[in-house]
C-alpha cells in the first residue's frame, strides 16, 4: 500500500536578505493525519507555513499540497487548503456574520448565509455575530478566524499557533474542531508552542530547527528517543553514592546527583527498567529508599534534548521578523 | 474575467459594509470639503479676485477635484490597513482573482464619491454656484471627476500595499492634503511666479479643475497656461490614462505576490 501525502515538500529554501529562514525543509504529512511542527522561535515554522500556503514563493525546492504543485498549480492548491495564521486575519470592520458570508461567497459555497450561520453556531459565536469583529475578545476572534478557514471543508488545514494566548475554553473548542475535522478526513499541519497541544492532537511530530526538519516521528517514538527518567531519593549522602552505583550498573548510564535533595536520577532507554525492578535491586543492595519514581519523558524533554541549546536564541531573526518585513 | 467580476462584486460589497459599520473616515472626507467651501469661499473669497468668474463658483469645481485627489489617501489607508491586519494574507490564500480586491476597493470608492458629490453640490448651489453650460457638458464634468477619483484610488492602493502599515499610511496620506495647494484648485495659477506656475499647472489637479470649470461653464481656460491646463479636457484624460496605466498593473502585481 502506498501512502498518499497531503503535504510533501523537498528541499524547500527561503532566504530573507542575509537570513536563511529555511535551508532545505523536507516535510511529509500523510493524508488524514495531524502533523505537529515544533521548534524554537526562529526555527522557520511560520516561514514554512507561509510557503506551503502560497503566501511566499520558495527560492529552491518543491512541494505538493493535496497532489498539486505549490508553485505551478497555486490556484488549485488554494482551492484545497484552509489557513489560520498566527495573527487573526479577519476584517474587524465587518461583523462576524459578514466576514463568514464574504469568505463563503469567495469560496463559491452555495448557500453562503446558511454555511455562515452553521459555523457561527459551531464555534459559539451566534450571540456576537452581528457586532463588528474589532470589538470581540481575542478568543472569539481566533474562533472566527478558524471558522473562516473551514468555510469549505479544506483537504489540508494549516494552523499556525492556533491557540496561542487563548483561554482554556476557547482552546478546548479549537482542539475539538481539529479532531472532528480529521475524523472527516482533513489533514492538518499544526505549529504550536504548547507541547501538550502537539501531544494531544498530533499523529506525527516534525521537530524543526534552524530551517530544517531535525527529527520526525510519532510523539511516542520521539519520547523513546529520549528515554525514561528514573529518580530515587535516599536518607543521607552515603546512601546517595550507593544508590548512584546501583543505578549506573542497572542502566549503564551516568546518573546525576542532586545532593541538596539526596536525590539521584538517570535517563534510560532500557525498557526492562521498571519501578518494581528498580526498587527490588536497590533494596537487595541495602540502599535505604525514601522515594522512587519513573517518569515517562514529556515532549518538553524531547524538545529540549533534540533541539539542543538553540532554544536560548530567542532573538534570532526568523518567525517574528520576517512577518513584519 | 467572470471570476474577476464575481469576486470584485463581493469585494465591493465588503467595502460598502465596512464604510457603513465604521463611517469615521467617510464622514471626515465628506464634511471636510463642505467646511472648506464655506471657509475659503467667505474668508479668502473676500480678498481674491478671479478673472472672469465669481470666486465661489471658481472654488466649487476646485474643491470637487481636491476632494477626488483625496482618493490617494483613502486608497492608501485602506489597503495598508488590510495588509497590516492580515486580511490581505487571508485573501491571498483564497481561490480568488488576484485583481478582485483592488478592483472592488476602487469601485466602491468611486460609488461612495459619486454619492458624496450630491450633498456637496447642494451646498455649492446654496452659496451661488451654478451649472452655466449644457447638461451634457455638466454630465461630462461629473464623469471626468469620477474617472480622476478612480485613478487616484489606484495610485493610493499601490502606495498602501508598499507602505504595509496603517499608521505610516495615515501620516503619508495626511501629506496628500498639500497637493491641491500647489494647483489651481483654490487659486488661479496666473498670479504665481513663473517656475511655481509651471509646477502648479503640471499638477494633474490643475488640469482636472480647469476642465470642470470649463464644462460647468464656471470660468474660462486661463491664457498662456501649460499644455494640460490649456487643453483641460484632453489634459485631464491624458493624466488619468497615465495614472491608470502605471498604477493599475503595479497594484495588481503587488497584490498578487507582495511577498519578498
Amino acid at each position: 500500500m502506498t501512502t498518499t501525502y497531503a503535504v510533501l515538500s523537498e528541499g524547500l529554501e527561503k532566504r530573507f536578505g542575509a537570513v536563511r529562514a529555511l535551508r532545505g525543509l523536507d516535510l511529509a504529512v500523510a493524508e488524514g493525519t495531524v502533523c505537529g511542527m515544533l521548534g524554537p522561535n526562529g526555527a522557520g515554522k511560520t516561514t514554512a507555513v507561509r510557503l506551503l500556503t502560497t503566501l511566499l514563493r520558495p527560492d529552491a525546492g518543491s512541494a505538493r499540497i493535496a497532489g498539486h504543485d505549490l508553485v505551478r498549480e497555486a490556484a488549485a492548491v488554494r482551492r484545497r487548503i484552509g489557513v489560520t495564521g498566527q495573527d487573526t486575519s479577519i476584517d474587524g470592520d465587518l461583523t462576524g456574520r459578514e466576514n463568514l458570508r464574504l469568505f463563503a461567497r469567495l469560496h463559491r459555497v452555495g448557500g453562503a448565509a446558511g454555511r455562515a450561520d452553521e459555523l457561527l453556531d459551531r464555534f459559539g459565536l451566534t450571540e456576537a455575530a452581528d457586532r463588528p469583529a474589532s470589538g470581540w475578545s481575542g478568543g472569539m476572534r481566533r474562533r472566527l478566524d478558524l471558522a473562516a478557514s473551514l468555510i469549505r471543508r479544506p483537504e489540508v488545514l494549516f494552523l499556525d499557533e492556533p491557540t496561542t494566548g487563548l483561554d482554556p475554553a476557547s482552546r478546548t473548542l479549537i482542539w475539538e474542531a481539529v479532531r472532528e475535522l480529521t475524523g472527516e478526513g482533513t489533514s492538518v499541519l499544526l505549529t504550536t508552542q504548547y507541547l501538550e497541544e502537539a501531544d494531544r492532537l498530533a499523529d506525527d511530530i516534525a521537530l524543526v530547527d534552524r530551517g530544517r526538519v531535525a527529527h520526525t516521528g510519532s510523539p511516542a517514538e520521539l519520547k523513546a528517543l529520549v528515554g525514561t527518567h528514573a529518580e530515587v531519593i535516599v536518607a543521607d549522602a552515603a546512601a546517595l553514592v550507593a544508590a548512584a552505583g546501583v543505578l549506573d550498573r542497572l542502566t549503564g548510564s551516568q546518573p546525576s546527583l542532586d545532593r541538596a535533595r539526596n536525590a539521584v536520577g538517570v535517563v534510560t532507554k532500557d525498557a526492562t527498567v521498571t519501578l518494581p525492578h528498580l526498587v527490588r535491586t536497590l533494596d537487595a543492595a541495602g540502599v535505604p529508599l525514601l522515594d522512587a519514581s519513573l517518569r515517562p519523558p514529556t515532549l518538553d524533554d524531547v524538545f529540549l534534548r533534540l533541539t539542543g541549546g538553540s532554544v536560548a536564541f530567542a532573538g534570532r531573526p526568523g518567525d517574528d521578523k520576517e512577518r513584519a518585513a | 474575467m467572470s471570476t474577476l467580476a464575481y469576486d470584485g462584486t463581493a469585494m465591493l460589497g465588503r467595502q460598502l459594509r465596512r464604510m457603513r459599520n465604521n463611517p469615521g473616515l467617510l464622514i471626515l472626507t465628506q464634511t471636510m470639503p463642505v467646511s472648506m467651501l464655506l471657509f475659503f469661499g467667505y474668508v479668502f473669497g473676500s480678498a481674491l479676485a478671479v478673472p472672469g468668474a465669481e470666486y465661489r463658483s471658481f472654488l466649487v469645481p476646485g474643491l470637487l477635484v481636491a476632494t477626488a485627489a483625496g482618493g490617494v489617501m483613502t486608497g492608501m489607508f485602506q489597503s495598508a490597513q488590510d495588509v497590516h491586519r492580515g486580511v490581505t494574507d487571508r485573501f491571498r490564500t483564497l481561490p480568488v482573482s488576484r485583481a478582485a480586491v483592488p478592483v472592488g476597493q476602487a469601485a466602491a470608492d468611486v460609488l461612495v464619491t459619486a454619492a458624496g458629490t450630491v450633498p456637496f453640490l447642494l451646498v455649492g448651489l446654496a452659496v451661488g454656484w451654478r451649472v452655466e453650460a449644457g447638461p451634457a457638458a455638466a454630465a461630462g464634468a461629473l464623469l471626468l471627476l469620477l474617472l480622476f477619483r478612480f485613478a487616484c484610488v489606484w495610485t493610493g492602493i499601490f502606495l498602501g500595499l508598499l507602505t504595509r502599515n496603517e499608521e505610516a499610511a495615515g501620516q503619508l496620506g495626511g501629506a496628500t492634503f498639500l497637493l491641491p495647494l500647489l494647483s489651481s484648485a483654490y487659486i488661479p495659477t496666473a498670479g504665481l511666479p513663473g517656475w511655481l506656475r509651471t509646477v502648479a499647472e503640471w499638477n494633474p489637479i490643475s488640469a482636472v479643475a480647469t476642465a470642470l470649470r470649463e464644462l460647468f461653464g464656471n470660468a474660462p481656460v486661463p491664457e498662456g497656461a501649460a499644455w494640460p491646463v490649456a487643453h483641460p479636457v484632453a489634459g485631464s484624460l491624458a493624466w488619468c490614462a497615465v495614472l491608470l496605466a502605471v498604477f493599475v498593473p503595479l497594484a495588481v502585481r503587488e497584490y498578487a505576490h507582495a511577498e519578498r
